[in-house]
């Protein structure tokens, strides 16, 4: 498998008035077009990490990286002219909300074509029409109704779909999505993690799947990153997950309740001063 | 259960409409002194409503509330607040953001007369694990899970025998939110607190209930206790497939 990207030692650094604040400290990983989870809590760097690949980290930030390497190129050292023909291109990134994500003013519709045209040469007719494929292929029964429906008209789990297909109607190789499915309701957030497994499989997209929820990320993902304080604690196949090594990756699974288990009090974190070094 | 008399909560055939709309469409329950009980469902499903309605914070419209054996009215008493008190969501939004710990604390004792107010402050600091170090902190410089120990401390301070919680850890993380359920466990134990509870998350409410409703589109589908939900052993279709779906994500193979 060769590695769609390449992070090596990646650090981002935002200066504050108290002082400079490490919000991601060193973590590497490579990723072929394989699902990667990243796990942690708020405050972990799983986020700044994946918008650090995006380019979308705040500009009095610093990064700096031994290597950030996307198919061949070197992200950090890129024009932004380059680095803003990838984005939206060739890697994408699904937010959580789509409440806050999309653009409230404009129709579903328009802001997929908008993303199609601004990254390929298409008329308005063709574009149209692959959005609205792109509408059904994320499952959306009626599309054409939908293309012209404003987000606050959708339930949230269609505009996470609307979300969906915006993102991938480029055809993207990467794809970054950061908590998809938080703000859903559970039942919904299966069909809408049913509908981003079919596509990244039937696509060949690499994910990187940011989430503070360990057990979902399991069902989910290939191999897992566990963050905490801005590094990697454990990386673990999916599956082998009941068997994590590091006390914090093992609080985490540890910590929330469960239908079929019955226990009182629950088990707590005990957080070592060690663990963040 | 139906022992009315010793109902701390009796909730028959309540409606509530916003507008047009029939948020609640008649849900009845009946919760006993020192239960815990949960409302279970999706978003839109009225579980909040139905919190909110008790606390008198949404328009009913139909149908009787009684707390401890009194019928409530259209309007809600300061001695009801006494007995009933609520913890909101997001602890973000619930405390004011230029008050200090101590003045959120400070506010009810006075509404309500209290005595001995140092104390109180300092007791109910204490009680959820913070302590006198964080008393004149504001909250945007506390963590999440610290400001929703404070929300617990302002609700306990009026020493109510009923507790309303509105998805109490739903914006904690899960280490958080093991905390903060162990520590409303541990008040409920202590203090013989009923509750009433509401959680999108079907595994938070059979860790923290006795019994527990299912609702949809502002009515019940199924009562059941927490054992039956732990046995799967539910009627409805609707409450399987929310079983199911917290079971999380299971690729077809």
């Amino acid at each position: 498998m060769s590695a769609l990207l390449t992070v090596k030692d990646l650090r981002v650094q935002f200066p504050t008035r108290t002082g400079v604040v490490d919000a991601v400290r060193g973590v590497s990983f490579t990723l072929g077009r394989e699902r990667l989870g990243i796990v942690g809590e708020s405050g972990s760097g799983k986020s700044q990490t994946g918008r650090a690949i995006m380019g979308l980290t705040p500009p009095h930030a610093t990064i700096t990286a031994d290597t950030l390497n996307f198919d061949g190129m070197d992200l950090l050292d890129i024009s932004a002219k380059e680095r803003r023909n990838l984005r939206g291109n060739r890697i994408a990134m699904i937010l959580q909300d789509p409440k806050y994500s999309l653009n409230p003013v404009m129709s579903i519709g328009r802001q997929i074509v908008e993303t199609l045209r601004t990254h390929e040469k298409v008329s308005k007719a063709e574009a149209r029409k692959r959005a609205i494929d792109m509408l059904a292929a994320v499952q959306i029964r009626d599309p054409e109704r939908v293309f012209n429906l404003y987000p606050h008209e959708v339930s949230g789990g269609m505009g996470q779909r609307a979300m969906i297909a915006m993102m991938l109607i480029t055809g993207p190789e990467l794809l970054i999505a950061d908590e998809p499915t938080s703000a859903l309701d559970v039942t919904v957030q299966l069909d809408v993690l049913r509908i981003l497994d079919d596509l990244v499989r039937d696509r060949g997209m690499g994910l990187i799947f940011i989430s503070h929820d360990l057990r979902l990320v399991s069902s989910f993902c290939d191999r897992v990153i566990v963050m905490y304080a801005g590094r990697v604690v454990e990386e673990i196949a999916a599956t082998d997950l009941q068997n994590a090594k590091h006390p914090y990756t093992r609080g985490l699974m540890n910590c929330m309740p469960q239908i079929s288990n019955d226990r009182h009090p629950l088990p707590v974190l005990d957080r070592k001063p060690e663990w963040a070094l | 259960m139906n022992n009315l008399q010793n109902a701390a909560l009796n909730v028959e055939n309540v409606e509530v409409k916003f507008e047009r709309f029939r948020a609640l469409r008649g849900v009845s329950l009946n919760v006993q002194q020192g239960e815990s009980f949960g409302l279970v469902g999706e978003s839109g499903s009225g579980k909040s409503t139905l919190l909110r309605a008790i606390a008198g914070l949404a328009p009913v419209t139909g149908g009787t509330i009684t707390v401890n054996g009194k019928t409530l009215g259209s309007s809600r008493t300061k001695a009801f607040y006494r007995e009933v008190q609520m913890v909101f969501q997001d602890p973000y939004g619930s405390l004011h953001p230029r008050q200090t710990v101590d003045r959120l604390l400070l506010e009810p004792l006075v509404v309500h007369g209290f005595a001995n107010i140092e104390k109180r402050i300092l007791r109910a600091l204490d009680e959820v694990g913070l302590g006198s170090s964080f008393r004149f902190r504001y909250s945007h410089q506390l963590s999440g899970g610290q400001r929703q120990r404070v929300a617990i401390a302002r609700a306990l301070i009026l020493e109510p025998s009923i507790l309303l919680l509105d998805e109490p850890t739903s914006a904690l993380d899960a280490s958080v939110q093991a905390e903060v359920l162990n520590l409303l466990e541990q008040i409920r134990r202590d203090r013989k607190l009923t509750f009433l509870m509401v959680s999108h998350d079907l595994a938070v409410v059979t860790h923290m209930c006795d019994r527990l409703m299912v609702m949809q589109n502002g009515a019940e589908v199924e009562c059941l206790t927490a054992t039956e939900l732990a046995r799967h052993a539910v009627q409805q279709d609707y409450t399987r497939n929310l079983l199911v779906a917290s079971e999380g994500f299971v690729r077809p193979s």
